[in-house]
């Protein structure tokens, strides 16, 4: 299929669920389901570091935060008190005021630019050297950036800050039908460029990375170039599920920014569903996000994060290729 | 502005303590990170089921937390064994540890943080020790005996570790292990045995620092997840498999956060350790004492 093709599919399949949830009246579905696509999003971002390329990142709570932390920054940054001076002058920025406060999709984007530029960062310190490093350092990534967000005043540090959500939106009557629109299309997008990312030369470099790093590079692979490009991309994606995020829960304060439970699903759903292609994260997300949501109303909250944590130690280690590669072996011994 | 010089000179003492307590924490992953490449990040995980083991028995027997983890050194080394058994099958013999290896240990990180959570809740957990309270004063010197007795038991442990490390046959060969598997086959030693050796030991030793956790500070579940980035920080600081640089790492570690607490404030200390971690990585990746 070609990728225009596979994006119209996508975006009907979207679609459609967005219709499908609309009509059963109740936004609690969208609450849910809101959720739900948002870890479509951390677990297709995650996997084209850690599946494509076989680098582990454990600070997807870290970037998911950190796009959540640049809306809260941007909603409450107000042009007409800051002046910035530079050699001297002071540069009023009242002419910004009208574009505030900015619309969700450039928050989006500017999230996006933010965790990448994070992304990057960490990527550029560590993955010259050993695999483990880069993972070790992503580990303790999530510690420090709580840090500096807990001393940060202005975000509201470890009080929180409250973001106000409109009642509605235009068009879209409800405002969380208009935030799990948004978060949906960035779900498409993401699945879009995983799928575009796997079947092109980036792609091919990227498994050549994680089957035989040093093979790769003496056969001329620019390794740590496309290390950092697959580490940008995916710390974006992170960022970019997170910004919107302040609107959606209303309330953020860094426990439930930084919570484990983004980066713990965010790897537990690639490796149940399998890291090597673009439908392993969404058959995980879709898969482990309901039944969590499922549990989370009818069990209790700490027991499906222990589920999850089981889950994925169960398979790691009896099915590494997920449940992709258990319906392909599936299929391959039908063949025989 | 001047600074008082007993106030620096008690963050300094107060930072050697604090430092020697790392080294006791980091030892472990120094033995299984730094020697036998193993990455293993639910050490903390470890820690603090150490800390609960010793606050159970000291609440309900009332026996010291020191020598109750001394008592189940061998429980936990029996489950460091168990666990490298598992990791060697499922990952190091198929050559998958660097993606579902690193998976698998951050699953038993969480799952064992979980697991205390639904058991204990999580309120903050502390023992009963003689020793937690008093504190010796030399002139303008404070020794908080809570902080000495871990580092003076850390100081122990460096020591019979490294004895153990460079004058046993079975010390000498993990130190082998780490530096040609081949050869260690050619004399006719198992290399995944003396692994499961080390990996025990280092296990075995997340009990003794896991009582000094509870000595030291109250603990509640997901304190181990600060230890990560410090254990780690220290590791590589000293050097890959280097027990010294690990003591001198951890002490300047402890140092540097001291410092940051008392002069900047304590919230800032967590991202001491990350900060160092980075510009080790970046500058000198070979560690302090590093080959």
């Amino acid at each position: 299929m070609r990728t225009f093709t596979f994006f119209l599919v996508a975006a009907l399949v979207g679609l459609l669920a967005f219709v499908a949830l609309r009509y059963f009246n109740n936004d609690y579905y969208f609450f849910a389901g809101y959720v739900v696509v948002q870890f479509i999003v951390l677990a297709t971002a995650w996997n084209i570091l850690g599946g494509y390329c076989g680098y582990v990142n454990f600070g997807s709570a870290a970037f998911f935060a950190a796009g959540a932390y640049s809306s809260v920054a941007l909603h409450k940054f107000d042009p007409t008190k800051w002046m910035p001076s530079i050699l001297g002058f002071d540069i009023p920025l009242d002419f910004l005021a009208p574009l505030f406060p900015l619309p969700i999709p450039v928050l989006i984007v500017f999230g996006g630019v933010v965790s990448g530029f994070i992304g990057f960062g960490m990527g550029y310190l560590t993955l010259r050297l050993r695999g483990a490093f880069f993972a070790i350092a992503t580990l303790a990534l999530a510690v420090v950036l709580q840090t500096l967000v807990i001393n940060w005043d202005f975000v509201g540090g470890a009080r929180g800050a409250y973001i106000i959500r409109p009642a509605t939106a235009a068009i879209f009557g409800s405002y969380i039908h208009y935030l799990f629109l948004l978060m949906l299309s960035l779900a498409v997008i993401a699945v879009g460029i995983a799928r575009m990312i796997e079947r092109s030369r980036l792609g091919y470099g990227f498994a050549c990375i994680r089957d035989d790093e040093l093979a790769a590079e003496a056969s001329g692979v620019p390794t740590l170039k496309l290390k950092l490009i697959a580490t940008t991309i995916s710390g974006g994606l992170m960022g970019m599920a997170g910004a919107p995020f302040p609107y959606y829960i209303g309330y953020v304060e860094p426990g439930s920014a930084f919570g484990l439970a983004y980066t713990v699903n965010s790897i537990a759903m690639p490796m149940i569903g399998g890291t090597t292609s673009w439908i392993g994260p969404l058959i995980g997300a879709i898969l482990l996000g309901t039944v969590q949501q499922v549990a989370t109303v009818t069990i209790s909250s700490a027991v499906n994060l222990l589920i999850v944590g089981v889950l994925l130690v169960v398979f790691v280690i009896v099915a590494p290729n997920g449940i992709v590669g258990l319906v392909q072996q599936r299929f391959r011994e039908r063949e025989k | 502005m001047g600074i008082p010089a007993d106030l620096l000179i008690n963050a300094i003492i107060a930072g050697l303590l604090l430092g020697g307590f790392y080294a006791a924490v980091t030892y472990g992953i120094s033995i299984s990170f730094g020697i036998l490449d193993i990455v293993n990040i639910a050490h903390p995980g470890f820690i603090i089921l150490g800390s609960y083991i010793a606050y159970i028995v000291n609440t309900r027997l009332g026996l010291d937390p020191i020598l109750t983890s001394i008592l189940v050194l061998p429980l936990f080394y029996w489950l460091g064994a168990t666990i490298y058994q598992v990791y060697y099958q499922s990952f190091e013999k198929r050559g998958q540890e660097a993606l579902r290896g690193l998976a698998f240990f951050f699953g038993l990180l969480f799952v064992t943080e979980v697991s205390l959570i639904l058991v204990f809740g999580v309120d903050y957990r502390y023992v009963q020790a003689p020793y937690i309270g008093p504190s010796l004063h030399l002139g303008i010197m404070d020794f908080p005996l809570r902080m000495l007795v871990p580092f003076a038991l850390s100081v122990a442990m460096f020591g019979i570790l490294q004895l153990f490390l460079s004058r046993t046959f079975i010390g000498r060969a993990i130190m082998a292990v780490s530096q040609d598997q081949q050869a260690l086959r050619l004399m006719a030693i198992d290399p995944v045995r003396i692994k499961r050796i080390a990996f025990g030991l280092s296990i075995a030793t997340a009990s003794i620092a896991g009582a000094l956790l509870i000595v030291i500070q109250p603990v509640e579940p997901s304190v181990g997840r600060e230890y990560i980035g410090r254990v780690f920080a220290i590791c590589v600081l000293g050097g890959l498999g280097s027990l010294p640089g690990t003591l001198i790492a951890a002490m300047l570690l402890g140092i540097v956060e001291s410092l940051t607490s008392t002069f900047y404030g304590p919230s800032w200390a967590p991202a001491v350790g990350f900060g160092l971690l980075l510009l080790t990585l970046a500058f000198r990746p070979a560690g302090l004492l590093g080959r």
